[in-house]
């Protein structure tokens, strides 16, 4: 009961949010829920099956990629077609690439998704599939019938919200479940699964698809808020923001991977903003390193360990 | 009766046989104790039959199936169950959590994902009988992590239970355990054998002595001597090599 107050607390108050801000704000606000999704999926792999990827980046950035590559060039694409497109193209990348990485363990199964991801990045950047380097427009933005228009700032709002709420729940369904259940398991003990009987692959193979299925889905919404991509969005900067954002968020949380991208997303904004901190803002990437580092070595459990070390403290 | 047995186990680490053509016979109500010093191969012998470790040659047969290529998972499903040395445990979840997780491996509807894992009446009931089996009832509701060393390895052996084995692979189970449970482990041990076959790989000669019905040693790999306790009591070669007798020398 009390577990999900504060986050179906929070959705209603992401609903009114519109009513009471300027565009700017209304504007970041979809980003961040943008990329909340885009860490919950990754959550599902670092924080609850304790597979660490690198490479996480890839189903995101083919999920925009290929909203953008399946539009119409002059008519608005349909949602009902492109979403599923973007989330079942990431989701295939992440069964194959899951079926050759998860035999890997550790560090080498970080450089194998990290080298799978690359390998994706290129193919964007370097082919007549990616069409640029610089990237592609996206000249109209997908609709759905006459009631869902995602060129209105106000239905892009809403629809994305809808999406991270989906998103939420399904992996909060996800871990109360006897197959979250098998994920911790295999999180703590594999070997210990494998001898009761639990063919540990399939379940890893099963959530790495899932995770990459959601990427996908944040992709699509990336695209079509941005309307744009470029291929950085699948490098290996962006799979590394990710896994910054849950950890500074706290591993094992559901609400510790929104937390911290909502802190992540804020602290890059505010160190990149000329207006607020001078000339340092050429140098954000610096700053925001600086500090993500000092919140990590202080809060060791991230931002959802805040409370309980406040209260050891006492 | 025989529930599992291995015709001539070999397992080779490059030049080295860890295990040599070894054959075992696991019988119905019956605990066989596996004894040798360190080094003797116990443990590789332990990883064939359970399935970790790929055997070099020979079979291995459970219940007259010849299971030497299934992977671990499939013979745990198929009632082997196994139990480790060093203890290998949950510690975030409760005690009965635990158990509950062994016995939803068995289970296939592992992919539902809008029903609870606390709602599966089948994998909880299983789940307290095997902490009843184990002595544990009392301390269901614990984290497993914060249990005396005597009860983890209890633990260690309900979660085996909770797969509902008809063969049990125990490496170690008194390992680091003082006189009393000790005690209570050679109880549990006792009842455990009831319509199963146990192998037990112990080092505490006393205890082996005590509670096996036959005891296998080994030695550099390969089988010295087997039988009752009786007989390899009076076993010269186990004498010379074993049991430190070395008049021979």
């Amino acid at each position: 009961m009390k577990d999900w107050l504060i986050p179906v607390l929070g959705a209603v108050l992401l609903a009114l949010l519109p009513l009471m801000v300027e565009p700017y704000t209304q504007d970041l606000t979809v980003k961040m829920m943008v990329f909340a999704i885009f860490a919950l999926s990754l959550e599902l792999l670092v924080g609850m099956t304790g597979l660490v990827s690198l490479g996480h980046a890839a189903f995101f950035g083919i999920g925009a990629y290929v909203t953008v590559l399946a539009s119409p060039e002059y008519d608005p694409g349909s949602v009902a077609m492109l979403l599923p497109m973007a989330v079942l193209a990431a989701a295939a990348y992440a069964l194959i690439v899951g079926l050759l990485s998860l035999r890997t363990k550790g560090a080498y199964f970080i450089m194998v998704t990290l080298a799978f991801a690359q390998m994706a990045y290129f193919v964007f950047h370097d082919t007549r599939l990616g069409v640029s380097s610089d990237g592609i427009f996206l000249n109209v933005r997908p609709v759905q019938g006459s009631w869902l228009d995602l060129d209105d700032k106000r239905h892009l709002f809403y629809f994305v919200l809808a999406c991270l709420v989906f998103t939420y729940s399904l992996l909060a369904l996800v871990r109360r479940s006897r197959f979250g259940h098998a994920l911790a398991g295999i999180r703590v003990n594999e070997q210990r699964m494998r001898a009761v009987g639990f063919h540990t692959f399939g379940y890893k193979l099963a959530a790495f698809t899932l995770a990459g299925a959601l990427a996908g889905l944040a992709g699509f919404l990336l695209a079509a808020k941005d309307a744009a991509v470029n291929p950085a969005l699948l490098s290996w900067h962006e799979s590394s923001a990710v896994l910054l954002m849950i950890t500074l968020g706290g591993l094992g949380h559901l609400r510790g991977a929104v937390l911290g991208t909502v802190v992540f997303t804020l602290l890059k904004e505010v160190f990149s903003t000329h207006s607020l901190v001078g000339p340092l803002a050429d140098h954000w990437q610096l700053t925001l390193g600086v500090t993500v580092i000092a919140f990590v070595a202080l809060l060791p459990h991230g931002l959802m360990g805040l409370p309980q070390r406040l209260r050891s403290r006492r | 009766m025989s529930l599992m047995q291995a015709r001539r186990l070999t397992r080779r680490f490059g030049g080295l046989t860890a295990v040599d053509s070894v054959s075992l016979d696991l019988a119905l109500d019956e605990i066989h104790a596996l004894i040798g010093t360190n080094g003797a191969g116990k443990s590789t012998l332990v990883n064939m039959l359970s399935g970790e470790l790929p055997a070099s040659s020979g079979q291995v047969l459970l219940e007259g199936t010849d299971i030497t290529r299934w992977p671990q998972p499939r013979r745990a499903r198929a009632g082997l169950g196994r139990s480790y040395q060093r203890t290998t445990l949950f510690p975030a979840f409760t005690v009965f959590e635990n158990c509950r997780l062994a016995a939803q491996a068995s289970r296939p509807r592992s992919w539902v994902l809008w029903e609870s894992a606390a709602a599966c009446g089948h994998a909880g009931a299983i789940a307290g009988q095997a902490l009843e089996a184990a002595g544990l009832a009392d301390v269901a509701g614990r984290q497993a992590g914060t249990l005396s060393h005597g009860a983890k390895r209890q633990l260690e052996i309900a979660l085996c239970l909770a797969t509902q084995p008809r063969v049990l692979l125990l490496d170690e189970p008194l390992a680091g355990m003082g006189a009393e449970e000790t005690e209570r482990m050679l109880q549990l041990l006792r009842t455990l054998k009831r319509a199963r076959a146990v192998l037990l790989v112990e080092h505490d000669m006393d205890a082996v002595f005590r509670i096996a019905d036959r005891i296998t040693v080994m030695a550099n790999g390969a089988v010295i001597a087997s039988g009752t306790p009786e007989e390899v009591r009076g076993n010269r070669e186990v004498r010379v090599a074993y049991l430190g007798e070395g008049d021979a020398c």
